[in-house]
């Protein structure tokens, strides 16, 4: 539907839009939206982990703030045109979690885009999620915007059918963190195939968003803030002038740029991950130019956590909303090199973190 | 060793000489904050306090801000909700003065940042002192010789030029003297006075800071307390009358606010929209039914309580707090099931009681609000 969108054409449809809606100077350079008018929203849930204790009973506190983020997000006046759901629905893949977690999910008054996370997946290899939610990957368009869904968080074969005696054994060990048996998550070749024969249709001036759980880039091993293949995925989307990431799984602010490709990171609704750089002992790359979320309250359980929703105008604006917290926005494209904390950013401007409790 | 003596002894000449209105604070209060545009001096607390009681600045000459905040009801007014001009109700209740200098924002859903910009709206609005603007505040100053020397001397200015920041710079530094600590609780727990709680305010402060949950919003500091994390919590109360259409409530207030509609007007004369709560001032949808957590100084002398004034007693207020709130969508994440038991809750109730300070000691309850 954008194929045909030129650099020349969307200048001329930028300058009409700057006139008509007063869009932010140094939003209007990008091409994102096909003409005047197709500016959109969309919101953006994940990391819900509904976790089944037994029978019908769920752990309280992360069926509420899955509950909670879809109360919200049909609060949003206009509506957004369709929400992401980042990842990770259940906590072990559980049918009785993914049934409580649709039943929750089914409260939303707009389309829900669904993108796999490895919770989701190592019970029964993703059946259950291509039977009754989403296929694995795939991609669409919307207003101008194309838009691709993968599965990030596959790893080799010999982890995943041949190294565990059961399957809940495979995904209670895929659900441990710091674990010397777990397996780095990879996008893998048959979906990179996919991928380049998908965006072989693309003219490179489509701007491009593509929705993964784990980043497309490297963070931390550890805790699989990372992915493997990773660097064949960034070729592949390198030709594209106009390309983000945005993913889940971090639970977390979490914002980079690597040559043409602008990373996004949301919190989940579930619970805050500390930042790698908490963790001294070993070297991370929390990419510098993030302002890290400042959790300025323990005693806050929702603190740390939110949704968020992205406006297309031009650019992008990414909007976390942060509960119990000072909601952010990042803004990415335009004359901006990198995405930048349109509050924050300034060492000087920061909250500092609360230091007595 | 010997300019740390001097300093020490300058510091001990200067808050023993020092008069309050610059800054010495009772027992368990932190200092006063003082805007820096606003200093605090004796004439103008004296023509604060004067602007204060003046029930000509009211649509039909009846009502002042000691209406409804009379110093001899604790500074609030003993009602549930406020009432204006003809008897008007507003929806909420009108909170005390007293440590309101603390607050980091006023109203109960934080739509003022200072108590000078707070002390603007009442004047206005329809249904508390019923004005249409400022003007008439003004002409009845200008005409009132017995003012001007007084504006005069404060402000450098002719009767002409008075406008309505410099009356409520004085009506604020006014209540900027409204604070008051000193209560047992501040005895026994910063003044080392072990005798001064009992025994059961004394296991009702444990209830207070662990199972009662109460600190993690009405705070406690390590040297003084303000009971509060000026923050703003749903706790249920009132938002049953909206939950069933709470979505269209709040998405026709967000349209009128953007079309420019007052806020303050909205709030107090339309009680649906009053128990949006700091959602009228963020337009957060997790700010719905949001109110202040107020300061609990006082409170036994303060009722009745909550932002819409329908606890009567300090026992209702613990058992409220005791089952959860009231279940909304929207409920703070703190608030949850305490299973108190019932000593625990009187333990509570006694603690409560220790918040009052001795100048309020003596502040009679309505008659409705008096249990036994």
């Amino acid at each position: 539907m954008s194929r045909e969108m030129t650099r020349r054409t969307f200048l001329k449809a930028a300058g009409v839009l700057t006139a008509a809606a007063a869009v932010p100077v140094g939003l209007v350079e990008t091409v994102w939206g096909q003409k005047p008018g197709e500016k959109f929203t969309f919101a953006y849930i994940s990391d819900p982990h509904i976790t089944q204790i037994k029978g019908t009973e769920f752990v309280r506190n992360f069926e509420r703030g899955l509950r909670k983020a879809v109360l919200e997000v049909n609060f949003m006046d206009p509506a957004p045109d369709f929400v992401v759901f980042g990842g990770d629905l259940a906590q072990l893949g559980k049918k009785e979690e993914f049934e409580h977690g649709l039943e929750i999910m089914k409260d939303l008054t707009v389309p829900v885009k669904w993108v796999i996370g490895e919770h989701d997946y190592y019970l029964d290899l993703g059946q259950y999620w291509q039977e009754k939610i989403s296929p694995l990957y795939y991609s669409f368009d919307h207003k101008g915007v194309h838009f691709v869904v993968l599965t990030s968080i596959l790893t080799d074969d010999d982890w995943t059918y041949r190294r565990w005696p059961t399957p809940e054994e495979r995904m209670l060990q895929m659900a441990r963190l710091d674990n010397p048996n777990g397996s780095p998550f990879m996008v893998k070749r048959e979906q990179r195939e996919w991928l380049m024969n998908d965006l072989a249709k693309i003219s490179h001036e489509t701007p491009l968003v593509v929705l993964s759980h784990s980043p497309l880039y490297k963070i931390f091993k550890p805790w699989n803030f990372w992915t493997d293949d990773a660097e064949e995925v960034q070729a592949i989307l390198k030709p594209f002038k106009n390309v983000t990431v945005l993913h889940g799984h971090v639970h977390q602010v979490l914002y980079n740029q690597i040559g043409n490709i602008a990373f996004n990171a949301f919190m989940g609704t579930a619970w805050p991950w500390p930042y790698p750089v908490s963790y001294s002992q070993l070297p991370n790359a929390v990419p510098s130019i993030t302002v890290l979320m400042n959790r300025a309250d323990p005693f806050k359980e929702r603190d740390g956590t939110g949704w968020g929703h992205l406006d297309v105008n031009g650019g992008m604006l990414h909007h976390y909303e942060l509960w119990e917290n000072t909601p952010r926005v990042v803004r990415v494209g335009g004359k901006m090199k990198t995405p930048e904390d349109t509050a924050y950013q300034n060492p000087a401007e920061r909250i500092l973190p609360q230091t007595h409790y | 060793m010997g300019k740390i003596c001097i300093s020490v002894l300058f510091l001990i000449v200067v808050l023993w000489v020092t008069p309050f209105w610059a800054g010495e604070v009772p027992l368990g209060l932190p200092p006063v904050p003082i805007p820096s545009d606003n200093p605090q001096s004796p004439e103008k607390i004296a023509l604060g306090k004067r602007l204060f009681e003046d029930k000509r600045f009211s649509g039909d000459g009846t009502v002042s801000c000691a209406n409804c905040h009379d110093s001899t009801k604790a500074f609030g007014d003993g009602l549930p909700t406020a009432e204006g001009i003809r008897k008007l109700k507003g929806t909420r209740n009108a909170p005390t003065v007293i440590n309101a200098a603390y607050y980091e924002a006023q109203f109960w859903d934080g739509r003022r940042s200072s108590l000078e910009e707070q002390a603007k709206d009442p004047f206005v609005n329809p249904i508390e002192h019923g004005l249409s603007s400022h003007e008439p505040i003004l002409e009845t100053i200008r005409k009132d010789a017995s003012y001007h020397a007084q504006f005069r001397s404060l402000f450098g200015i002719e009767p002409k030029d008075i406008n309505i920041d410099h009356v409520v710079k004085a009506i604020a530094s006014f209540e900027r003297t409204a604070i008051s600590g000193d209560s047992p609780f501040d005895r026994y727990l910063y003044g080392g006075d072990k005798t001064a709680m009992s025994e059961s305010a004394i296991r009702g402060l444990e209830i207070y800071r662990v199972k009662g949950r109460c600190q993690d919003c009405h705070s406690l500091g390590q040297t003084y307390a303000i009971f509060t994390d000026n923050k703003f919590h749903n706790v249920g109360v009132g938002f049953k009358a909206i939950e069933p259409r709470m979505m269209q409530i709040a998405n026709a207030f967000r349209k009128a606010k953007q079309e420019g509609k007052d806020i303050d007007k909205s709030v107090l004369g339309d009680r649906e929209i009053s128990e949006l709560g700091r959602f009228v001032v963020t337009l957060r949808p997790s700010d719905i039914g949001g109110f202040k957590t107020s300061t609990l100084r006082n409170i036994a002398v303060t009722a009745p309580y909550m932002h819409d004034g329908s606890l009567q007693t300090l026992e209702e207020v613990v058992e409220l707090y005791n089952k959860g709130g009231e279940k909304n969508p929207f409920l703070d994440s703190g608030i949850r099931p305490l299973n108190l038991t019932d000593q625990e809750k009187a333990d509570l109730v006694a603690f409560l009681k220790s918040l009052t300070s001795p100048q309020f000691a003596n502040v009679a309850l309505p008659t409705s609000m008096k249990k036994e």
